[in-house]
C-alpha cells in the first residue's frame, strides 16, 4: 500500500471512527441516565 | 607503581576526557527542561525527572542505558512493556470526575473533533518523509495526552520516544499560549459572546458506576487495540465512583501515580542520548507536534461552530478548543477567553464537559488508529 493511500485511509477511518465511537458513548450515557434517573438511585424518604 | 598511578588517574578522568559536544548540549537541554519545570511550572512532575534522566544518560562512561544499567532496567521493564503509561491511566481515572460530561453527553463530540489534529498531522508527517509507523507515533502528539503518546511511540517507534514525549508534555503545558490566538481568529465577536446557561442535570450514582464499565466494553469492542488504556482509565474511575475501595483509589491516584510518574520521566529522559536525539528529525518531530495541537484546536473550534449553528446559537464555539485531552488546562483557557469578551459568561462547566470528552477522545482516537492499522496488517 502506498504512503498516500495509507495516510488518507487511516485519517478518514480514524476521524470517522473516533466521532462514531464517542457518539455511541454519548448515546449510552443518555440510555444510562434514562434507566437510572437521579431520583431512582437516591435515598428513600424516611418514614415518620 | 608509576604506571598504576597513571592508569588510576586516567580512570578518574575517563568521563571528562570522553565528554563530547553533543552530550554537553543534551546536559544543557536536560537542565533547561528542569528549569521549565521549576521556574515556569511547565508540567514539573514530568519535566523534572525527564530533564534529570537526560543529564544522567549523557554522562560519558556511566553506562546507565547499557546492558545492566539501572535506567535501561526501568526503560525495559516499564516503557518497552507499556506498563508505565497504562498504570498512569489508572491514576488518571481515579482522579477524574466525569460528572460534567455525564450531565451534558452531547458535548463529548467536541472531544472527538479535538483529536482530528492527530490524523491531519499523520498526513503531514508522511508528506515530510517519515515512514508509516514513525508518522503514527508523531501524529499521536496531537492527542495532547502524554501517556497515550508514550504508549503508542514506545510500541511502534521507540527511537522517537524521547522527542515525542518531550513534545507532548511541553506543548501540553503551553496550551494557554498555543490555543487563544487560534480561538480568536476562528470565531466572530457574536460567537465569542454567546452565553451558555448553567443547567444542573443531576446524575444518579448508578449511572456514575455503570459509566466506566459500559464505556470500557463499548470502546474495547469497537477498537480493541485501546483496551489497555481505556480499561485502566475506567477501572480507576470505577474505584472512584463506587466509593467502596477507598484504599485502592487512594493508592492509584497517589502512590502508584507518583512512583510511575517518577520512573516514567526518568526512563523517557534516558532515551535522550546525544547521538540518538541530536538529529534533524527531532526538530521536525517537535515542529509537527506543535502543528498537531494547533490543528486539534482548529478542528475543535470549527466543530464548535457547527454545533453552534445546529443548536441555533446555544453553544459557544470557544468550548470546542477544550476538546483536547489537556485537563483541566484547556477548559480554563476556554473560560478565560469567554470572559475576555463577556465578563458575565461562565463557560467553565461546559468546557470541562468538552475537556473530559477530550480525555476519553484521545484514547479512543489512538485506539481507533491502532485498530485500523491492525486491520491493515501494519501492526
Amino acid at each position: 500500500m502506498g504512503i498516500w493511500s495509507f495516510g488518507v485511509t487511516v485519517a478518514l477511518i480514524g476521524m470517522t471512527g473516533t466521532m462514531l465511537v464517542l457518539w455511541i458513548i454519548s448515546l449510552l450515557i443518555l440510555l444510562l441516565k434514562k434507566i437510572f434517573p437521579e431520583n431512582a438511585g437516591g435515598s428513600k424518604p424516611s418514614k415518620g | 607503581m608509576d604506571s598504576a598511578i597513571s592508569a588510576g588517574t586516567q580512570g578518574l578522568l575517563l568521563g571528562l576526557s570522553n565528554l563530547q559536544l553533543g552530550q554537553v548540549a543534551l546536559i544543557l537541554l536536560g537542565s533547561f527542561l528542569i528549569y521549565l519545570g521549576i521556574k515556569k511550572g511547565f508540567e514539573p512532575l514530568l519535566l523534572l525527572p525527564i530533564g534529570f534522566g537526560a543529564i544522567l544518560v549523557n554522562i560519558p562512561q556511566a553506562g546507565l542505558m547499557d546492558e545492566g544499567g539501572f535506567l535501561r532496567f526501568f526503560y525495559e521493564v516499564g516503557v518497552l512493556t507499556e506498563i508505565f503509561p497504562i498504570l498512569i491511566f489508572l491514576g488518571i481515572g481515579a482522579m477524574t470526575d466525569f460528572q460534567p460530561l455525564l450531565e451534558n453527553p452531547k458535548i463529548i463530540l467536541l472531544g472527538a473533533a479535538g483529536q482530528f489534529g492527530i490524523f491531519l498531522t499523520l498526513l503531514l508527517a508522511l508528506a515530510v518523509g517519515f515512514d508509516k509507523l514513525d508518522a503514527v507515533a508523531i501524529s499521536i502528539i496531537g492527542a495532547c495526552d502524554g501517556p497515550t503518546a508514550i504508549y503508542v511511540s514506545s510500541k511502534y517507534a521507540p527511537h522517537l520516544l524521547g522527542a515525542v514525549s518531550v513534545a507532548a508534555y511541553s506543548y501540553m503545558s503551553l496550551v494557554p499560549l498555543i490555543q487563544p490566538p487560534i480561538m480568536r481568529l476562528l470565531t466572530t465577536e457574536r460567537e465569542k459572546r454567546i452565553v451558555m446557561g448553567v443547567e444542573k442535570r443531576p446524575v444518579s450514582k448508578s449511572t456514575k458506576i455503570l459509566f466506566p464499565i459500559v464505556v470500557t466494553v463499548a470502546v474495547s469492542l469497537l477498537a480493541p487495540k485501546g483496551t489497555p488504556l481505556i480499561g485502566m482509565l475506567m477501572l480507576g474511575n470505577l474505584m472512584r465512583e463506587s466509593g467502596v475501595v477507598e484504599r485502592l483509589k487512594h493508592t492509584s491516584e497517589n502512590e502508584i501515580a507518583n512512583i510511575v510518574t517518577l520512573l516514567l520521566g526518568l526512563s523517557i529522559g534516558a532515551t535522550m542520548e546525544a547521538e540518538k536525539f541530536l538529529r534533524a528529525e527531532t526538530l521536525i518531530v517537535l515542529a509537527l507536534g506543535l502543528v498537531a495541537i494547533g490543528l486539534d484546536t482548529v478542528m475543535g473550534v470549527l466543530f464548535g461552530k457547527l454545533m453552534c449553528l445546529l443548536t441555533g446559537g446555544k453553544i459557544n464555539p470557544l468550548i470546542g478548543a477544550a476538546g483536547i485531552s489537556a485537563f483541566p488546562m484547556a477548559a480554563r483557557v476556554a473560560q478565560t477567553e469567554g470572559q475576555r469578551y463577556n465578563k458575565k459568561n461562565y463557560l467553565l462547566m461546559h468546557a470541562m464537559s468538552a475537556n473530559a470528552g477530550g480525555q476519553i477522545g484521545s484514547i479512543v482516537a489512538a485506539a481507533v488508529m491502532l485498530s485500523v492499522l491492525a486491520g491493515m496488517g501494519i501492526v
